[in-house]
């Protein structure tokens, strides 16, 4: 496989007085034909990196490679690379049809191509109808669909998405992230996509890569990002995990045995050689409500809360630390567990994931 | 009920115009009365000595562009006063298009500036704004008259023998009018490209425009009211200047404003004197009416 | 690294353009400035730093007088033209459209769209009328001139501040059982200060620095200060004249800074 894009020791800081640092030295290889997702939450330098690929910032140090050659000394308009705005800056004082064929006309394409693929991109867009429309006087996903189809009009190498979906309402923002997926897959252009949410990096990446304070904290696919987060921003960023302390007592591979602070033991995933005291992370739809006594941990059942799909159980260890359990409701379902009751909570050897520090 | 709200509302005109009396009186008095007068004078007939006498006529008007043969009397184009208007259109048009040139640039590098540095730089351009236009045009004078501060210099240095003529030309009432109406250009423009986007001018450089390409198809249609406005603001008092081709151009190189003063000094025809202010005030009105709409159909595209 | 990069605001040549502006524009004010400490009576070769222009400026009887009668015409115009233009600007801000208001608005303005040299004109040709009919040659001519010119430059900062205005402010004084004019005199007009500062300040300036208008409405022996230099400008010009421009330069830039300061306060 190709590397679209090859990041090595980036850095960016932005003069100031203290100085800031957007981008803290960062490592990342981007796949040909890959839809890859820099997610974490504002002031993360997700974007700064993304504009750093655009060529609207210029990096403090580090190297900057697309398809094996340097894009440094390349301005933006020379950069074979596409990006969809967050806001998506359509002009103004052109129609539909002009914005599209912006970036063709620009890179001197004959006009009857230029014609041609601008029907083509209406189409793939659905807003053909509205081609001569004022981009004040459309819809605000119109105005999406419109600064996607300009993006690709001019057939990037790779498209890049600042947050694009973020302002559109819940239902559309669903169904665009099922044509973005979509369209990434028909037209084979690499899509490097911004976002601070994880519903939606979970679901429309091949890889995401979560990044805080300028750092990359874990790169991997969406499956491997949830089961088995590296640390505890990761795991605490995407969905819901409990966090329970415990002790090393042997270490083979990945799998760890560990005491648990009631006494008892159990086997966790390891990354690397985990010693002494550490953190272990558990969602909460991993674990199982048992009869005091007879599961890994003892608690005190404080709250019951239906969702209709599931329902969350709110323990208090023994400890004193909380945790949440999450379990899915079925028809069968008895309400087995009452508020104020002692119960047990079990999990299955595997399940919890031991954090770096 | 409906009685007394009709009582108060007419209280309140009454109070409106109560406080508006004082500047209406002096408005009327001092500004629109006498340039009624003015429209009146023009259709009168000179007096000997300056002044009119009150019989009708309407020679001023035509002698706006017009004169008689002193021998056989037949009226043909006043070629002396054809070619002041002509040189009032072409060094105003002139000078409209220098400021915006350099007028143009500098907005924008003020506009990029960081933010707390933009009222410093706007400020250097308020100040000569509001300092005296005939001290700004006497600043230039002592600049390049020919015993001048270029002139010395160039012949102190024996680049020169002879000092280079530029006073008593178009050329220096051009520099002169550029020098004190470029504030002008700059403060709508300024306001103009403060408000502007620069995500569009990425989205303009991200879609493989050149710098060029950006300037021409993003930023100026985006700035276009501003720079309509500039222009405008150039433009209306170069026609009507007076102080500054009179003092750059020491009396050759007349423009209207000195056409018009010069027929209430040594031409004694007040007639035609109101006849050509009437006429400037024209040009003047077209040209803003023009502003307007422009402005307007500007809005209603974008509204 | 190699490059600096690319910077999305720059455009080539624009920030030499722009500083060759500046330069342009504060360098013969500058060399002004800088002549009028001359020594010798050139206004281009140095001689040396003296005060000398200055105490001839100072001597000078014609100047003298010019000053006295600059200042009498544009204290005058300034405090009529703000007074008017705070009226004007309470009976047009903050009210619904009333009959006539564009008329208003227009002639209010007029002195800012029509060319200062076809009022200039007209207001000799309607003086000239008045002066035969009464005899009157006085200053009055001039104040009232400069009173109406400056109008528009009082009313608008004062407008702009009225309309920043909080309405509530005098709708709770007006709950509160002050009369119409307690609510002016304890609410309004105290937060209509500094706008009328501002404007005042504009008019005065604008009223002192005025050639065109003063040039045609003056009667013989009545100058002021920048028709005397209009005058002067037709001989051979000692540095007595930078002199008397730097004074008045001095005063426009503190009356500038002044206004900007006061319109500033007002967010």
């Amino acid at each position: 496989m190709t590397k679209a894009i090859t990041a090595q020791s980036l850095r960016k800081v932005y003069p100031g007085n203290p100085p800031v640092e957007a981008l803290a030295s960062i490592d990342v290889e981007i796949q040909d034909n890959e839809f890859f997702t820099l997610l974490g939450p504002s002031g993360c330098g997700k974007t700064t990196l993304l504009r750093l690929i655009a060529g609207f910032e210029h990096p403090t140090s580090g190297k900057l490679d697309m398809f094996g050659e340097s894009l440094l000394d390349a301005p933006p308009y020379k950069r074979p690379i596409n990006t969809v705005f967050q806001n998506y800056a359509l002009f103004p004082h052109m129609t539909v049809a002009e914005n599209i064929a912006f970036g063709l006309q620009m890179l001197g394409t004959p006009k009857a191509s230029v014609n041609a693929t601008v029907g083509e991109m209406m189409e793939l867009v659905q807003m053909s109808h509205l081609a001569d429309r004022q981009t004040g006087q459309i819809s605000g996903g119109q105005q999406q669909r419109v600064a996607l189809a300009r993006a690709l009009a001019p057939r990037p190498k790779i498209l890049l998405l600042d947050e694009p979906l973020s302002a559109l309402d819940f239902k559309l923002r669903k169904q665009m992230q099922l044509e973005l997926k979509r369209l990434q897959t028909e037209t084979g252009i690499t899509f490097i996509f911004v976002t601070h949410d994880q519903e939606e990096a979970l679901t429309m990446s091949d890889r995401i890569a979560v990044m805080s304070n300028g750092a990359i904290r874990q790169i991997g696919r969406p499956r491997e990002i949830y089961d088995r987060p590296a640390d505890r921003f990761v795991a605490d960023f995407i969905g819901d995990t409990n966090f329970l302390p415990a002790e090393v007592i042997s270490n083979s591979g990945e799998v760890t045995r560990l005491r648990l602070s009631s006494g008892q033991e159990v086997d966790a995933h390891a990354r690397d050689g985990a010693q002494g005291k550490v953190t272990l992370a558990l969602r909460p739809e991993h674990a199982e409500l048992t009869d005091d006594g007879a599961g890994l941990l003892a608690g005190t059942l404080r709250e019951v809360v239906y969702f209709g799909t599931d329902t969350h159980f709110h323990v208090t260890l023994d400890d004193g630390s909380d945790f949440v359990l999450r379990r899915q409701n079925s028809p069968a379902d008895g309400n087995d567990f009452a508020t104020g009751d002692r119960v047990g909570l079990t999990f299955p050897a595997g399940a919890a994931q031991v954090l770096r520090d | 009920m409906a009685e007394l709200s009709n009582t108060v509302s007419q209280r309140a005109a009454r109070n409106r115009w109560l406080l508006l009396t004082p500047a209406l009186i002096i408005l009327i008095f001092a500004a629109s009365g006498p340039l009624l007068i003015t429209l009146f004078y023009s259709f009168l007939t000179p007096g000997d000595y300056g002044g009119v006498e009150w019989k009708f006529s309407t020679d001023a008007w035509f002698g706006v562009l017009m004169q008689r043969d002193i021998f056989d009397d037949t009226l043909g184009w006043s070629d002396a006063h054809l070619s002041i208007l002509w040189r009032s259109v072409k060094l105003s048009v002139l000078t409209t298009i220098a400021c915006l040139f350099f007028g143009f640039p500098t907005a924008y590098f003020i506009a990029t500036r960081p933010k707390k540095q933009r009222e410093f730089w706007m400020l250097l351009i308020i100040i000569p704004f509001w300092t005296n236009l005939l001290i700004r045009t006497f600043a230039i004078l002592e600049l390049i008259r020919n015993e001048g501060t270029i002139n010395s210099i160039l012949i102190a240095l024996g680049i020169i023998d002879e000092p280079i003529q530029m006073l008593f030309t178009e050329f220096s009432i051009i520099l002169g009018m550029v020098y004190v109406y470029l504030p002008l250009m700059v403060l709508p423009i300024y306001a103009a490209l403060e408000r502007l986007d620069f995500r569009l001018v990425e989205a303009g450089y991200d879609l493989y425009a050149t710098r060029f390409n950006v300037l021409r198809r993003v930023i100026l249609p985006l700035v276009k009211p501003g720079v309509i406005a500039g222009s405008i603001l150039v433009l209306v008092p170069s026609l009507g200047a007076y102080v500054t081709p009179r003092v750059m151009g020491g009396g050759n190189q007349l423009m209207l404003g000195n056409l018009i003063e010069l027929q209430f000094g040594q031409g004694r025809n007040w007639p035609l004197g109101a006849a050509l202010s009437i006429t400037l005030l024209a040009i003047v009105m077209v040209a803003l009416l023009a502003y307007v709409r422009a402005a307007g159909n500007e809005e209603v595209k974008h509204g | 690294m190699a490059k600096r990069g690319f910077d999305i605001r720059k455009l080539r040549g624009f920030s030499g353009i722009a500083m060759t502006c500046f330069v342009m524009l504060y360098m013969p004010i500058v060399l002004l400035v800088v002549y009028s400490f001359n020594a010798g009576t050139s206004v281009a070769i140095w001689e040396g730093f003296s005060w000398r222009w200055y105490v001839s400026a100072w001597d000078n009887e014609m100047v003298q007088e010019a000053t006295v009668r600059s200042l009498i015409i544009a204290l005058s115009a300034a405090a009529i033209a703000t007074t008017a233009a705070v009226l004007a600007a309470l009976a047009t801000t903050r009210n619904r459209k009333f009959r006539g208001q564009t008329a208003i608005f227009a002639l209010i303005h007029q002195p800012l769209m029509v060319p200062e040299i076809v009022t200039a004109v007209a207001l000799l040709i309607f003086f000239a009328t008045i002066k035969v009919a009464t005899g009157y040659t006085g200053l009055m001519y001039l104040i009232i001139a400069h009173s109406a010119f400056c109008i528009p430059f009082a009313y608008l900062p004062i407008r702009a501040r009225l309309q920043g205005m909080d309405l509530s402010l005098e709708q709770a004084a007006a709950d509160l059982y002050a009369t119409p004019f307690q609510v002016f005199r304890r609410v309004t007009l105290p937060q209509l200060w500094p706008g009328i500062l501002a404007g005042a300040m504009l008019a005065f300036v604008i009223s002192l620095d005025d050639v065109v208008i003063t040039e045609f409405v003056k009667s013989a022996g009545q100058d002021t200060l920048p028709t005397y230099m209009l005058g002067q400008l037709r001989r051979v010009v000692t540095p007595e004249i930078n002199a008397i421009s730097t004074v008045l330069l001095m005063i426009s830039v503190l009356m500038v800074i002044a206004y900007t300061l006061l319109s500033r306060t007002k967010k």
